[in-house]
């Protein structure tokens, strides 16, 4: 008899989800793990200055970095400030090259607006700061943000 | 004996997946990547040759750093920034009032200029300060403050006329001249 019964009373069929928010967390962590943020700017300390009259870039496709600090590695580079774009350290006569290699990853139109965000220490001499300006002249790239962050009253 | 047979306990958990995706999407959506801000410029385009523009000097705002970061403003030191943004607004809104302040917005310029040895620090400390007298003059026209005014979306119609009437017929003139080296005795 009790099998006959048990053979036809319906029993409730479940999937058993208690797995499921495992598999998400599973995932999360997987998306936390493997994201990038940055590329690792290693090379280079620098603290930038801050201020008040901070403008927010609205077209962030056109933003191309350029950071001038301190080395980090002492003994490998040296004291004196240096420049850093693209994750490398290089010279004031890379300037130019780096800036069109930028300007070629942008569409045309947009070439000449490209937007050069330049992250310095702030206690570097202006002295760098200004070569990488005129360089940065030279190579038609004007729109120049000088990154600093909210002063604190 | 039906008394003592126990139904088997189990927790609903079907829901936990809901709960780890709201939490999910709710960091996505806080979480704002570190935004870049900064103080604008516009550089002028490359000459060969360096431009010689005439300036009369009165038209002209100069503010000098030295390579141990004291400022000259108007061939006088500074007494404090207060007081450099109040002479820089009677400065570019003089309207030719003063025979010894600017004749107009259009023609004033302030003109910076420091010394290789200069820290960026303070070059950026004063050109904040000359910065936000330009924005709060801005402002003032179309009645906002200077930071409101800062903060307008061009990609917005309404916000962006409200930048070009404030903006209009009062340029940023701020020359930044290349550094002079250090002099050594």
């Amino acid at each position: 008899m009790k099998v006959f019964r048990t053979k036809h009373s319906s029993r409730e069929a479940s999937i058993s989800t208690a797995a499921l928010p495992d598999i998400i967390f599973m995932l999360l962590f997987f998306f936390m793990v493997t994201t990038v943020l940055r590329k690792s700017d290693d090379n280079l300390k620098y603290k930038i200055p801050t201020a008040e009259q901070l403008k927010e870039i609205q077209t962030k496709s056109l933003v191309s970095q350029i950071n001038i600090g301190m080395p980090r590695d002492v003994g490998k580079y040296g004291s004196e400030p240096r420049i850093e774009a693209d994750g490398k350290l290089i010279e004031v006569n890379d300037i130019i090259p780096f800036i069109m290699k930028e300007k070629d990853a942008l569409p045309v139109y947009d070439r000449d607006q490209i937007i050069i965000l330049l992250k310095a220490d702030e206690d570097v001499p202006m002295g760098i700061v200004s070569d990488v300006k005129e360089e940065l002249r030279k190579a038609n790239a004007r729109r120049i943000v000088f990154a600093a962050s909210w002063k604190d009253n | 004996m039906r008394f003592f047979q126990r139904k088997k306990t189990e927790i609903n958990s079907s829901s936990m997946a809901d709960i780890a995706f709201l939490l999910l999407i709710f960091f996505l959506v806080t979480t704002t990547i570190q935004s870049n801000m900064g103080l604008n410029v516009t550089l002028p385009p490359h000459t060969d040759e360096p431009a010689t523009t005439q300036v009369h000097d009165k038209n002209l705002f100069k503010i000098h750093i030295n390579s141990s970061n004291q400022i000259m403003v108007e061939e006088m030191p500074l007494i404090g920034f207060k007081e450099l943004h109040s002479d820089l607004k009677k400065f570019i809104l003089n309207y030719g009032q003063k025979p010894d302040l600017s004749e107009s917005p259009e023609k004033a310029v302030v003109s910076l200029h420091m010394n290789r040895g200069t820290h960026y620090k303070r070059f950026i400390e004063v050109m904040d300060a000359v910065q936000g007298v330009y924005y709060e003059i801005y402002g003032e026209k179309v009645g906002l403050t200077a930071s409101k005014f800062r903060q307008l979306d061009l990609k917005i119609a309404s916000e962006k006329a409200k930048y070009d009437a404030g903006r209009k017929d009062i340029p940023m003139n701020i020359s930044i001249a290349e550094p002079n080296k250090i002099q050594r005795l």
